[in-house]
């Protein structure tokens, strides 16, 4: 018996969610008394024997250009495989974009059920059941798994990551991944900027800003804090801001240490993407706004006169 | 060319969330039903949008539930869509919804099946993914842009902080979300038109839950805000770096 966790890679790099699922991992090992192993599928730049950093034992790779891109099907199969060759009984991923497409044929392979969106450690005291958000981040759900095999496809930004200086053994996997029926024309990656989903900081105006030209007070106050940019569904549907920074009950969901909203009114549907956050700051002209109770900090005021020294007083906080 | 679009019943976003019976049973007492935005804004309509271009194309729409989905159902057809089927089981295990779609879709012999990417109430983004695997067909999930090329289809799906172009032959499973298509509103000719369009009811095949839930939790109350003068912005400055040390 083991647990299993699937590393996620981009560019030879480990995902900062995946280090978050091997926390996670090692600790429900810790709880069940066995040991945390990992895997990771294509050529990864990354020393992998700092995985252990994160309580994880033995790496499994397997080192195969063709599964430098993610394909569901066959990705599904290889960690298959490894899972039985190792006994795995309890298997993590993160629930990031590839985790959810990952972990369902997964479950269907090994007909192990699946909770996804897992926020907390197993309750393991009767059975095994897993705390995962329902109703878009509005309630909890307590999901029991019924079957020999468990698979936990974590929500990213909902586990402390903690590390010691242990050192993981790194063991190539033999196998032969099948061939890709999904040919990956191109890949388009925004440069330089930190992807949303695995921000810790999230800065996002609304509809209050009035237009795309005033988006630098969004902008400059991310840069001064290493924050991603977001924006609300109606800001996104009239192109000021691309669509992948809409966050929402139809956009991402969201859950960053600190999420910064300026001239956002709260709709309920906006909330549902974003009230996981930790620490919610409100910038809101009008003192009926109803983001304000959502909200751990917030000015009354008007983001045209606020901002500006919001942004100066970050400038001196951070001594540029 | 024949499309499969899952539809699925969810509560209207903006319904009071709450539980009954212990905390065991979603309050549905009052609560407005609408069909699962992804389900329709995307999926849906692009499936529409695919027959619009070409005549010939089938769509079949298939939901598991029990008669309370026939008025979501029967706006599905409003907006577009030739017939439908309803499996009438209902279930909250997505292995077990998966396995009626796919139970479906073989018989169907569909060359794509459309899903949304999650539902808004169990927010599973599994289902997808688990139809896909019983078919052995390859799955495209996230995906903001679907077109069709002969036999091949082109998808943009989103990856972290970007996007990744796909090419994949015929038949497959993908998921839906913004992007793809644009929202629309039923109008009279086809909300007149849908009354007469096939809705079968089939009975569900047997199938394993693999998952069941145990109870609901609401989350803790948040403390109420604290507000700092338009005057002093540099106060909450102050705050988030030494108090609530987040910056
Ligand atoms: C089914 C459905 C799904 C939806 N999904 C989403 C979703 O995923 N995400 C989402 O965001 N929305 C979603 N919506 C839309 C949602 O209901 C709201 O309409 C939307 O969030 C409002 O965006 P906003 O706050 O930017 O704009 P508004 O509601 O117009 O609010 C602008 C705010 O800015 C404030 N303001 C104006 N000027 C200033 C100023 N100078 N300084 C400071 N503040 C100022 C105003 O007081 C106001 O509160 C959905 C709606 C539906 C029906």
């Amino acid at each position: 018996m083991s647990v299993l966790i699937f590393l996620d890679q981009s560019e030879g790099q480990i995902k900062k969610s995946s280090l978050e699922a091997a926390s996670y991992g090692a600790k429900v090992a810790q709880q069940l008394g066995t040991s945390a192993q990992a895997i990771v599928l294509g050529n990864i730049t990354d020393d992998l024997a700092t995985i252990g950093n994160y309580g994880i034992g033995k790496v499994h790779t397997i080192n195969n250009d063709a599964l430098n891109n993610m394909d569901a099907q066959v990705y599904a199969k290889l960690i298959a495989e490894v899972a039985t060759s190792i006994g795995a009984k309890v298997i993590i991923f993160s629930n990031n974009f590839n985790g959810k497409a990952i972990a369902p044929r997964l479950s269907v392979r090994l007909k192990a059920g699946l909770v996804s969106g897992a926020v907390a450690l197993p309750d393991t005291t009767n059975g095994f059941t897993v705390k995962k958000n329902v109703f878009s981040g509005k309630a909890f759900a307590n999901v029991t798994i019924n079957t020999d095999i468990k698979i936990i496809a974590l929500n990213p930004n909902s586990f402390s990551i903690t590390t010691t200086d242990a050192k993981a053994e790194v063991l190539p996997f033999a196998t032969t991944a099948d061939a890709s029926k999904v040919q990956v024309i191109s890949t388009d990656k925004v440069v330089g900027e930190i992807p949303l989903s695995e921000a810790e900081i999230v800065v996002s105006g609304g509809r209050g800003l009035k237009g795309p030209e005033n988006w630098a007070m969004v902008t400059d106050l991310a840069k001064l804090l290493g924050a991603a940019t977001a924006c609300s569904r109606p800001v996104a549907d009239s192109d000021w801001r691309p669509h992948h920074e809409h966050v929402g009950q139809t956009g991402l969901a969201i859950a960053p240490n600190l999420y910064f909203a300026i001239g956002i009114s709260g709709a309920i549907q906006h909330l549902a993407g974003v009230n996981r956050s930790k620490v919610i700051v409100v910038i809101n002209k009008d003192p009926e706004a109803p983001f304000f109770k959502a909200a751990d900090y917030g000015i009354v005021g008007d983001a045209f006169e606020v901002m500006p020294k919001i942004i100066d007083a970050v400038k001196k906080l951070k001594g540029v | 060319m024949k499309i499969l679009v899952c539809i699925s019943k969810t509560p209207d976003t903006t319904a009071k969330i709450a539980f009954a019976d212990n905390n065991t049973k979603f309050a549905a007492d009052g609560v407005q039903w609408i069909i699962n935005p992804y389900d329709e804004w995307y999926a849906l309509v692009r499936a529409i949008e695919l027959k619009e271009a070409d005549p010939s194309t089938v769509i079949h729409l298939v939901t598991v539930g029990g008669a309370d989905c026939d008025p979501i159902i029967r706006k599905a057809l409003a907006l577009g869509g030739d017939e439908a089927i309803r499996v009438n089981a209902d279930s909250h295990d997505s292995f077990y919804i998966a396995l009626q779609i796919a139970d479906i879709a073989k018989k169907g012999s569909y060359d794509l099946v459309f899903t949304g990417k999650e539902t808004i109430d169990y927010n599973g983004s599994s289902v997808g993914g688990m139809v896909a695997e019983l078919l052995e067909m390859p799955y495209v999930s996230l995906a903001t842009k679907f077109t069709l090329i002969g036999s091949e289809a082109e998808i943009v799906r989103e990856i972290e902080g970007g996007e990744e172009t796909d090419k994949v032959a015929l038949p497959l499973v993908v998921s839906c979300q913004k992007g793809m298509a644009e929202q629309r509103i039923p109008n009279m000719k086809g909300i007149m038109g849908a009354r007469s369009k096939p809705l079968n009811v089939v009975e569900p095949v047997a199938a394993d839950t693999l998952t069941s839930i145990a109870s609901f939790d609401l989350p803790p109350a948040k403390a109420s805000v604290k507000l700092v003068s338009p005057d002093t912005p540099e106060e909450l400055v102050r705050l988030l770096h030494e108090e609530a040390k987040v910056i």
